[in-house]
Formats: structure tokens, C-alpha cells, sequence
């Protein structure tokens, strides 16, 4: 047995060392909204904060990661859909199927503790996640808008 | 938006907190099993109609029959439901009545059908109907309780108010009452430009939980005592199932059994998906690899060439005699001008992998599922259940993503059920893996073309000769469809006059004709199916001939489209709003494609630049003429997310074979747009009434060839086989 810190609370976790953080969070912890897309790293639907950095979960094995390690998934972002990139993706109706945008909205996060202000550029090479229903435009356009403070 | 549920399966889904955290359960239970029906009626807000329930409170159900997937359908029925309700739009929700309710209700919903852009325009009239309805019952029922004529009251935002007196009621006060008023025989609906709920750009309904993590969708489905199931068919196509080491894994964490699914696939149930997956890929299994073994990309490429030469064709669209003016244009020494096209396989690659979850007993069937079709799904329960349609149901759940792809098949359902089967009384969700979705999609098939045109001395087309090359989709999987051993949607958006979609040239010649060559892949329904490489081939083919007729290609395409105002209109709205006239700046260069499909006029003008052999597309104006815009914010995204999808197809989408197998088994091989090559996209909606088209999907293919014919302008080369990541550009 080993433990996880997951949104604040602490979970004893019964799993293979190697079982990836995306399986333990959505089969032992019950927090789905962290989604399975590729399963190797490449499209971000998978993505937690680890100690405050973007991170694909689904690649991430059980055993790399420390009690005291500090895990967020987009249950834990904001008790209430309140974080900023949240406002700014409701202000804008961001989503379309919404698959892709937890793992899109917690990169985002992610990226604006680290540029507060990104520039178009900084957003093209950051923010690689896959959403096949296109709503790059308005993850962009919302992008902005939280890092301007503008979603209320 | 809640996950309706059956009332026997109202206590088995309520759960422990953490598995079910969020899931929006079926507290309110409009479909009751006839035994159970008395019992629990008596708890449940009475429905109005069949599309409309109003709850005490005021609260607006709406049902829709549509399945959502990312399209907005879903806010678009509930504001013509609305509409003609005239209810407060700050009150509704909605909720899928289950297909299963729908057969013993003689389909009162219609068609569960969820594709070819239809959500919304074949439906638009009998929804709008079932809110009108309701309205006249609720007024009924107003009127009865004040002893007044109905005529004298009237509704607006839930509130029925009396004229005379000005006394009001709410909705929520007299729905249990108008539930009982006889429904009006006609009803008549708004004028469009009457519209105040509908036509406007209101947000979707479907946004908040899709933010938290709190939306719900097939793959994170939990019901207590489920069991998770992970499966692999035989990776070549037309291959079989020999044999498995059941003995090997079975001793692996988790792991609970090992089934045969079906002739082709084999599944590992386990406690977790995960140890399920581990499992699996443990299993030792022995394939028959079957007739296909050898195939190649290159052996159906060789396939389809053929048929570009064959003598023996469909004939799709035909003026005057084609094959004569071109060969007396040739003889004569004339301009003729020549070009093959090919477009590959695409996957449609939803975000979400295919699932489905269920729960199989001697006398029932359920089935929880991500589906374009409610009642296909049904259909696949109960055939793959072994029991009668009318003991099954289908839970239908927000889709990650369709595109086609959960409409017309339903493997993934009758494998879940064959599974559930020998698990008898344990729901069992079945959750492919990416790379099981590469290698067995219902790919967008591959076709080639030539073109042939004839130039007369002042640059008039004259003649022209399509010939299509390649797989019918309608044979495999709808061969009902087929006329006459034609399959007429390979000629989507080239027909001489079909409202669904016809070209927009008239040309004094005309030839478009499909050698069919189905090679044994299986095809299917890909957004925008067939429009997307047929727009390509038309598209980048005029701007051949402008170039060659050297006519400016704007002015080219106007010359041929005088008898077809509408294509022309959106055309020219693209292009001006792409400043078409003026010149670009140094270094971008644009290009230009139309077509007709899905009910609606599309166009699209794209600015790009080429540097160091890379393409960077800066810009993109888009014009569509639907008919009627029921919500232009959805409109909007619609449209910018076809550029996605069509510029993914044109730039990186290829699946190839080898081995009788896709190579292409994940993300890394198979690429897509992402946010770094998205260009701006503006969207022009010129709705010009008096139809209605779908939007969902026509836009996908104006994509590709703007830019091509951009790309032209930047490099004075055409590339004319997909996609451009196998060509150097420069």
C-alpha cells in the first residue's frame, strides 16, 4: 500500500507499482474527470498538476510518485468551477464534446502560474493538447482572458 | 442533463459518493416499467407532452432524441422546443428519452439518428410542434381553471397571463392540469423573424459540468459491483480468432475472467480496466490472419488506378456528351488539361475511445453508451442479448466526440453485451484502447480522381470528365442504399440538382462517373464523408483550369456558376471578406474552393505563407448559407471546428495498411492539428431562408482546398496527394 496526496486529502492506494496515476485516480480514487485519450502522453486529455507542474498522468507510474507529493485534478482546480481559467471558460463557452478541455483546462493552469501573460507563441509551444472537434480559437481566446483577468 | 434510468435501476446506480461523484442520475423517472408504473407515479411531475415536462417549480424539461457530441444540437432543439413554448429559457434542462421508450411509444421522438448534419434541420418541425403543443395545453389549462376562453390568454417567459383581468399562472401551477388537456389538432408556428429564443446566440446547456470534471461520459461510467473489460480483435482485417491462453493471465491481479467476444475478438474482464489492459496484453493468442494478410496501401493504390482507366462506371451527373468535346478538343490540338487526385483512409479518432457498459440477465438487456444512434444501439443490444428489443433499454450518454464514427456501427455494443453475457447479473464496461481504435475504425475510405477539362479559345470550359476511383461506403455497411448497384453518395455535392447538395457549375459537357473498387477495408460515414474529397477534387481542379485559361480564379469560377446564386453568394462573401480584390501582403498568398453539401452553401478563402519548405496558414474566412441559424454562436464554432477536423485530414491524416492492417495505431503516427497550426478563422452566416441545411459538417470541406489552391499561389505547384506531410514543400 502506498499513499497519494490528492487534492488535499490523503488516499491509501492498493495498486501495481506500475499501474499509471491516471488509472489509480480514476479507478481507485474515483476521479473521472481526468480523462484516458492516448494512453502515451501524446494528447493531454490525461493532464493533473504535480506539485503545481502540468503532468500526463497516463505515463506517470504509481511508483514515481511520493506521499508528499502534491497531486491536483480538475476536481480539486477550485471547490466550485471559480479558478480563473474555469471563468474564462464559461465566459467564452469554450467546450464543444468537452472530452479534451479538464486535461486543456488544467494545462492552462498550469502555465499561467509559470507565465502569467503568455504571448501567442508561448500558448502555441505550451498548450499541445488534442481536441478533434476544434475549439483551439476560443482555448486561446479564453486563455487571454483569464491571464487579463477579464472572466469576472 | 441526467442519465435516465429505468426504476428498477434507480437504487442499483446510486452508489458510494466518490464513484458517482457527479453524475447527474435520473431522480426524475418519466419511463416507468408498466408494474412499477402506479408506485412510483405518484412522486413524478407529470409530462405535458413527449417533449415537455414542467416540474412544480417551473423547471423546463426538455426532451431531445438527438445525441450530443459536441455539435450543440442538443441547445439548438431545446431553443426551438422553447421557442414555440414560450417558456423562460432560464429554466430548462433536458434529458434523452431512452429509444426503448421511444418503439413502445410508437417513436413519438422520431428518428434517434445522429449524422449527416440532420440533428436539427429534420427535426426542426415536429419539435417545434411538440413546444407549440404544449403552450396551447398549458393556456388550456389556465383558462379552464379562471372559466375563461383560452382565446383571452396568452403565454411569455413560463407565465400564462388573462388579457381581460390580468391575472396570471405560472407554468409550474397548471402543468399537472395541462397535462390532461387533449392536445390541439394544428398548430400553427412563429415567422423565423419572429424568433426570440430560437435564431439567437445563446450559451450551450451542456457547459458548466464539462468544466469541473463533473460531466459524465461512457468511459467514466461506474455502477456498483461493475467489472471493467479491456478487448482486442484480430488486427487484420477479415482476420480470425484461433485461440487463447486463458491459463496464462488468469492468475494476474484482478483478473476475473477471459472471454471469447465474438469469431474476431477476445476480452479480459477485470476488477480495474487497467489490470483488465495488463492482462490482455499478457494473453497469448493465435490469430488466422485470413485472405488479407498481404495486403498494402500500395495494392489498393494500384486497385483504384485502375479503375480511373476502366471502361465500366456509375454515372453520377452527365450534360451533353463530355468524352466527344474532349477528344475533339485533342484532336484539334486544343487545351486539354489533365490531373489525378488521391485522398487516404481517415480514422475518425474521437477523443473519447469507443465504450460501452452492460448489464445482461436471462430476461433483460441494458445497455449505458456514447451513440449517435439511440435506437441502433438498441437494435445491437438486443440482437447481440439474444432477446426480444422490447426487453431491452439503451441509456444514452454525452458523446466524446462522433464524427460518424458511433452512428452506423455499433461494434462496440454488441461487443460490451457479449461480454455482459457471460457475465450474467455484473454490468461490465467495455473501454477500448486507442491503438483498438486505429486499428479498427469504419475509416473515411480512399478514393483517387481524374479530372479532365477542355479550354475553348477565349478560356471557356467546355468540357469536363470527373472520374472517381474507389470505395463505396454504402455497400458495406447500407447496401439497402445502393440504386441500381450505384452508391449515389459517392457523388455527394456533384449531382445535377439534388437539394442536398449540386454542383455549382454548369459546364456544356459534363461527365462525372465512379469506377467503384472496394478493397477490404471497412469503410464509414467520416464527417462530411464524401463531400470532403470530392469538394478537393472539383475545387483544386477549376483552379487548374482558371490557371491554365489565365483567368483569375474568382472571376473563373463566377463565369460557370451564373444559374447557381447561392453557391455563388457565400463564394463571394469569402472572398471579400478575405480582401479578395486587394493584393496580399508580401509573402501570403490565397486560395479559394466552394461546394454544396449537407443541405447548405459553403466557401471558404484562406491566406497562407511558405517558408523554408513550411506551411503556415495565417487566415481563413469562411461563408455559409444554412437556410435558417438557430443558434449563430454554435453556428460559429461549428464552422471553426470543421477547419480542424478538414485541416487535419489535408495536412497529417493517413492511415495506411500493410500486412493487412493499419500501421497508424495512436497519436504519435497519426497525427492532428493542434493549437500552434490553427489559423484565425472568421465566419460569415448569410442564412437566406426558405430551407434549412445542416451545419455540422459542409465547412470540413471547403478546408483542404483553399488552402491547396493557396499553397498554388505560394509555390506555383499543386499537391494532389494527401496528405502534404509526404511532400516537401517549396
Amino acid at each position: 500500500m502506498v499513499q497519494l496526496t490528492v487534492n488535499g486529502q490523503t488516499h491509501d492506494i492498493e495498486a501495481e507499482p506500475d499501474t499509471p496515476l491516471l488509472w489509480v485516480l480514476r479507478e481507485q480514487i474515483g476521479l473521472t474527470g481526468t480523462k484516458f485519450g492516448c494512453g502515451i502522453a501524446m494528447c493531454g486529455a490525461c493532464t493533473v498538476h504535480i506539485d503545481g507542474v502540468a503532468t500526463r498522468s497516463c505515463v506517470m507510474p504509481l511508483s514515481a510518485i511520493g506521499a508528499e507529493q502534491k497531486i491536483v485534478t480538475i476536481e480539486g482546480l477550485s471547490p466550485d468551477g471559480s479558478h480563473p481559467v474555469q471563468k474564462a471558460w464559461l465566459a467564452l463557452d469554450v467546450p464543444q464534446c468537452g472530452y479534451c478541455q479538464t486535461g486543456m483546462i488544467m494545462a492552462v493552469a498550469s502555465l499561467l502560474v509559470t507565465n502569467p501573460t503568455p504571448s501567442d507563441d508561448d500558448i502555441n509551444a505550451e498548450i499541445t493538447n488534442i481536441c478533434r472537434c476544434g475549439t483551439y480559437n476560443r482555448v486561446r481566446a479564453a486563455i487571454h482572458m483569464a491571464a487579463d483577468g477579464k472572466a469576472g | 442533463m441526467s442519465i435516465v434510468q429505468s426504476v428498477s435501476r434507480r437504487n442499483f446506480i446510486v452508489g458510494s459518493g466518490a464513484t458517482v461523484a457527479g453524475l447527474s442520475l435520473g431522480f426524475h423517472v418519466p419511463f416507468l416499467a408498466s408494474a412499477s408504473a402506479q408506485e412510483a407515479g405518484a412522486n413524478l411531475p407529470p409530462e405535458i407532452n413527449a417533449w415537455v415536462v414542467v416540474k412544480p417549480d417551473d423547471t423546463i424539461v426538455i426532451r431531445i432524441a438527438r445525441s450530443e457530441m459536441g455539435q450543440g444540437t442538443l441547445t439548438g432543439l431545446a431553443q426551438l422546443v422553447v421557442e414555440e413554448l414560450e417558456g423562460d429559457w432560464s429554466k430548462v434542462t433536458t434529458e434523452y428519452p431512452p429509444p426503448g421508450e421511444n418503439l413502445k411509444r410508437d417513436r413519438v421522438w422520431g428518428s434517434y439518428s445522429t449524422g449527416g448534419s440532420r440533428g436539427i434541420r429534420d427535426s426542426h418541425d415536429y419539435v417545434r410542434k411538440g413546444g407549440a403543443a404544449a403552450r396551447h395545453m398549458l393556456i388550456a389549462a389556465a383558462a379552464e381553471q379562471w372559466g375563461v376562453p383560452a382565446g383571452e390568454c396568452a403565454a411569455a417567459s413560463s407565465v400564462i397571463t388573462h388579457g381581460p383581468s390580468g391575472r396570471t399562472l405560472r407554468f409550474g401551477e397548471v402543468a399537472e392540469a395541462a397535462g390532461r388537456q387533449a392536445p390541439p389538432a394544428e398548430v400553427a408556428l412563429k415567422d423565423p423573424k419572429d424568433w426570440k429564443i430560437a435564431g439567437k446566440p445563446l450559451a450551450r446547456l451542456d457547459t458548466v459540468e464539462k468544466l469541473t470534471g463533473k460531466q459524465v461520459y461512457g468511459a467514466d461510467l461506474k455502477l456498483p459491483g461493475m467489472l471493467n473489460a479491456a478487448i482486442k480483435a484480430c488486427p487484420v482485417f477479415g482476420g480470425t480468432l484461433v485461440s487463447f491462453d486463458a491459463a496464462a493471465i488468469e492468475t494476474m491481479p484482478g483478473v476475473k475472467k477471459v472471454v471469447k467476444v465474438d469469431d474476431r475478438s477476445v476480452a479480459v474482464v477485470a476488477d480495474t480496466w487497467w489490470r483488465a489492459k495488463t492482462a490482455l496484453d499478457a494473453l497469448p493468442i493465435t490469430w488466422d490472419e485470413g485472405p488479407n494478410k498481404d495486403l498494402s496501401s500500395d495494392a489498393i493504390r494500384a486497385m483504384l488506378a485502375e479503375g480511373l482507366e476502366a471502361q465500366e462506371a456509375f454515372i453520377g451527373n452527365s450534360q451533353g456528351d463530355a468524352k466527344a468535346e474532349l477528344a475533339r478538343v485533342a484532336a484539334a490540338g486544343g487545351t486539354v488539361i489533365t490531373a489525378t487526385y488521391a485522398f487516404p483512409y481517415q480514422n475518425h479518432a474521437t477523443m473519447e475511445p469507443m465504450n460501452a457498459t452492460a448489464l445482461w440477465t436471462a430476461d433483460r438487456c441494458e445497455v449505458w453508451v456514447p451513440t449517435q444512434n439511440g435506437e441502433a444501439s438498441l437494435a445491437a443490444a438486443a440482437e447481440a442479448a439474444g432477446l426480444p428489443v422490447g426487453q431491452c433499454e439503451v441509456y444514452k450518454i454525452h458523446l466524446g466526440g462522433g464524427f460518424g464514427r458511433r452512428g452506423n456501427f455499433q461494434d462496440y455494443v454488441r461487443q460490451s453485451v457479449s461480454i455482459a453475457r457471460q457475465m450474467p447479473g455484473i454490468p461490465v464496461k467495455l473501454l477500448w484502447t486507442r491503438e483498438e481504435d486505429m486499428l479498427h475504425g469504419a475509416y473515411h475510405p480512399t478514393t483517387q480522381a481524374k479530372l479532365t477539362g477542355a479550354l475553348d479559345a477565349d478560356g471557356n470550359l467546355t468540357a469536363l470528365h470527373l472520374r472517381i476511383s474507389g470505395q463505396s461506403i454504402l455497400a458495406a455497411v447500407r447496401p439497402q442504399g445502393m440504386q441500381g448497384g450505384m452508391d449515389p453518395v459517392v457523388f455527394q455535392g456533384l449531382t445535377a440538382s439534388l437539394p442536398e447538395g449540386h454542383l455549382a457549375y454548369t459546364v456544356p459537357n459534363l461527365l462525372i462517373d465512379h469506377a467503384m473498387r472496394n478493397p477490404p477495408v471497412p469503410p464509414g460515414f467520416w464527417r462530411g464523408v464524401n463531400l470532403n474529397q470530392n469538394a478537393i477534387y472539383v475545387e483544386c481542379f477549376i483552379d487548374e483550369l482558371a490557371h491554365a485559361a489565365g483567368t483569375e480564379p474568382l472571376a473563373f469560377r463566377r463565369k460557370l456558376m451564373a444559374n447557381h446564386p447561392k453557391h455563388l453568394a457565400v463564394l463571394e462573401a469569402a472572398a471579400n471578406g478575405i480582401g479578395w480584390d486587394t493584393p496580399p501582403a508580401p509573402g501570403r498568398h490565397r486560395g479559394l474552393g466552394q461546394i454544396m453539401g449537407f443541405g447548405s452553401y459553403v466557401a471558404a478563402a484562406a491566406e497562407v505563407s511558405v517558408e523554408k519548405g513550411e506551411l503556415k496558414i495565417h487566415r481563413i474566412v469562411a461563408a455559409t448559407d444554412p437556410g435558417h441559424v438557430v443558434n449563430p454562436a454554435q453556428v460559429e464554432r461549428q464552422v471553426e471546428g470543421s477547419f480542424v477536423y478538414g485541416l487535419s485530414a489535408c495536412l497529417y491524416g493517413e492511415c495506411t495498411v500493410a500486412g493487412g492492417r493499419m500501421q497508424e495505431e495512436n497519436f504519435d503516427t497519426y497525427e492532428v492539428l493542434r493549437m500552434a497550426e490553427m489559423p484565425a478563422v472568421e465566419t460569415i452566416m448569410l442564412p437566406s431562408g426558405g430551407f434549412w441545411g445542416g451545419v455540422g459538417e459542409p465547412t470540413i470541406a471547403v478546408a483542404a482546398p483553399a488552402v491547396l489552391n493557396a499553397l498554388f499561389a505560394a509555390t506555383g505547384k499543386r499537391y494532389r496527394t494527401l496528405p502534404l506531410k509526404n511532400h516537401e514543400l517549396a
